[in-house]
């Protein structure tokens, strides 16, 4: 019997849900909740955690966040520049430090600033304490992806905005700043903000530096917690806390793409 | 090196044997042109003749593969000029407006006046609005480009090109992009420009606007200067065949 297309749509529809309900059913069914509960739902240990988990542990890792997306930003963008540029020797630079630290993961960058820098300069170490080299290590690895989502941006900006600028006698600098950076900036926001969040979450490798009590920062505090208690609720405290962070910003990249859209 | 001297009684724009290859090819073949000063002189030709090419040239937005260009007396085409210094007594226009899209409209007249004439924020206000007044658009100064019309967009970017005080104006298919009944808008502005006595060169389909208001027309093809002359010579008796071909086709 052929169905009508309607007929097939409701047919696939109905068939969705009930793989999606059977799924859901088969894992409340196995899961024990008794243990479920005592082991990750430990209101106590929840009480426990409170205030330090938001007042250290939250503030340290938007504090380490936010530096290092920020000079990863000013970073990215003179790469991106430096990409751009007509001196060849400048294009070359910034391709090799684009691909050295967007091949390299994150937990060798922050291990090479924290133990390579006193070997390979005795006596030496980054300026600025766990800060400094949390600060730079985010920020050479997001300013390597950085610098390429906003030389996209850049390329982006019609020519002839450029094209305007200079018929109107602004320098070369002066139409790069005032005219071009500002739209490419536009276009690149939705991205930067999910670099944001990549960044939010490669803060935790700042564990790999040791902390204090008041250098402690989300992961390495449930890390800290879980091991005390030995309990899992910690775990679902921290994961809680990232996405307190992480969630708004991908809502507002949302929007800000829908906006990009309607626009158009 | 002393300061070439600019003279306003030289030809505004005066173009020799300007060649210009894109790679291997080869879109300008030698031209040979002059603007005088206060004359209007219209460009036209079929679409990959070089009349734009040549328009972009004179502002040094394409870079000539060789020949000369001076404006007022001075080469531009010299490597050692200050070009910021050349293009801001050359006001240009182009089919697309290019306003910028970030910044409001009094925003787009005032930014170059302070960036490159380094004029006060008070003085570029005050340039900017009175020609903002003169293309018919005061009340729209803190309206943004994506908000007004095609023929108010171009219109705008004529006022923008104005406030640097241009000593020439060079127009690249203003209407070409615009909605046939808001061409007209945008002609009668130039056709005030003209009539102050503004050197103006202009790349233009518009033949009506050429004849009513063009000193001199030029017809290009093929990379070189066709025809010239008076624009209702060209128009009515045209001496060569591919001007006729051309104008049979466009009238």
């Amino acid at each position: 019997m052929a169905m009508t297309p309607r007929q097939r749509a409701r047919v696939s529809r109905g068939v969705q849900y009930t793989v999606l309900v059977g799924l859901v059913a088969l894992a409340a069914g196995f899961a024990d909740w008794g243990l479920i509960e005592e082991q990750f739902f430990q209101v106590d240990i929840i009480r426990g955690m409170l205030p330090d988990v938001v007042t250290t542990a939250l503030r340290n890792t938007v504090v380490y966040t936010a530096c290092g997306f920020s000079f990863g930003l000013a970073l990215g963008l003179l790469l991106a520049l430096m990409r751009l540029s007509s001196v060849g020797p400048y294009r070359w630079l910034a391709t090799g430090f684009i691909e050295l630290f967007r091949g390299l993961p994150a937990l060798v960058v922050f291990l090479a600033l924290s133990v390579g820098v006193p070997i390979a300069f005795p006596g030496r170490e980054v300026p600025g304490d766990v800060l400094g080299i949390a600060t730079l290590a985010l920020g050479l690895v997001g300013g390597a992806y950085m610098a390429e989502t906003i030389r996209a941006g850049i390329q982006a900006v019609p020519k002839g905005q450029m094209e305007a600028a200079r018929s109107l006698g602004m320098p070369y600098s002066s139409a790069m700043r005032s005219i071009v950076v500002p739209q490419a900036f536009r276009i690149v926001l939705p991205p930067l903000t999910n670099e944001l969040i990549l960044l939010t979450k490669d803060s935790s490798l700042v564990y790999l530096l040791g902390y204090t009590l008041s250098s402690v920062e989300l992961a390495a505090y449930g890390r800290e917690t879980l091991n005390q208690e030995n309990n899992f609720t910690p775990l679902i405290v921290i994961s809680l806390s990232y996405l307190v962070i992480t969630v708004p910003l991908a809502v507002v990249v949302r929007r800000m793409e829908a906006r990009a859209e309607r626009a158009r | 090196m002393t300061e070439p001297q600019l003279d306003r009684t030289a030809a505004a724009i005066h173009v020799s044997d300007l060649h210009k290859s894109f790679g291997h090819n080869e879109v300008l073949k030698g031209i040979d042109f002059h603007v005088d000063n206060g004359q209007v002189v219209c460009v036209v030709g079929p679409s990959g003749s070089g009349k734009s090419t040549l328009l972009r040239c004179v502002n040094r937005l394409e870079e000539p593969t060789s020949g000369k260009i001076f404006v007022e007396g001075i080469e531009i085409t010299d490597p050692d000029i200050d070009v910021d210094k050349v293009r801001s007594r050359i006001g240009m226009v182009f089919q697309q407006f290019n306003l910028f899209p970030h910044l409001s409209v009094l925003r787009n007249l005032t930014i170059a006046q302070q960036r490159a004439k380094g004029r006060s924020r008070e003085q570029a206000d005050e340039v900017a609005r009175r020609n903002l007044a003169k293309v018919g658009l005061a009340e729209r100064e803190d309206a943004y480009p994506a908000h007004l019309s095609g023929g108010q967009q171009q219109r705008v970017a004529i006022a923008r090109a104005l406030s640097m005080d241009p000593d020439m104006m060079l127009f690249d298919e203003p209407t070409s992009a615009l909605d046939p009944e808001l061409v007209g808008d945008v002609l009668d502005v130039m056709k005030d420009l003209a009539s102050e006595g503004m050197t103006m060169m202009v790349v233009t389909h518009e033949m009506g606007f050429a004849r009513e208001v063009g000193d001199k027309l030029v017809f290009m093809d093929d990379g070189v200067i066709v025809e010239e002359g008076r624009p209702v010579e060209v128009l009515e008796n045209p001496r060569q065949e591919r001007t006729r071909a051309f104008l049979s086709k466009v009238l």
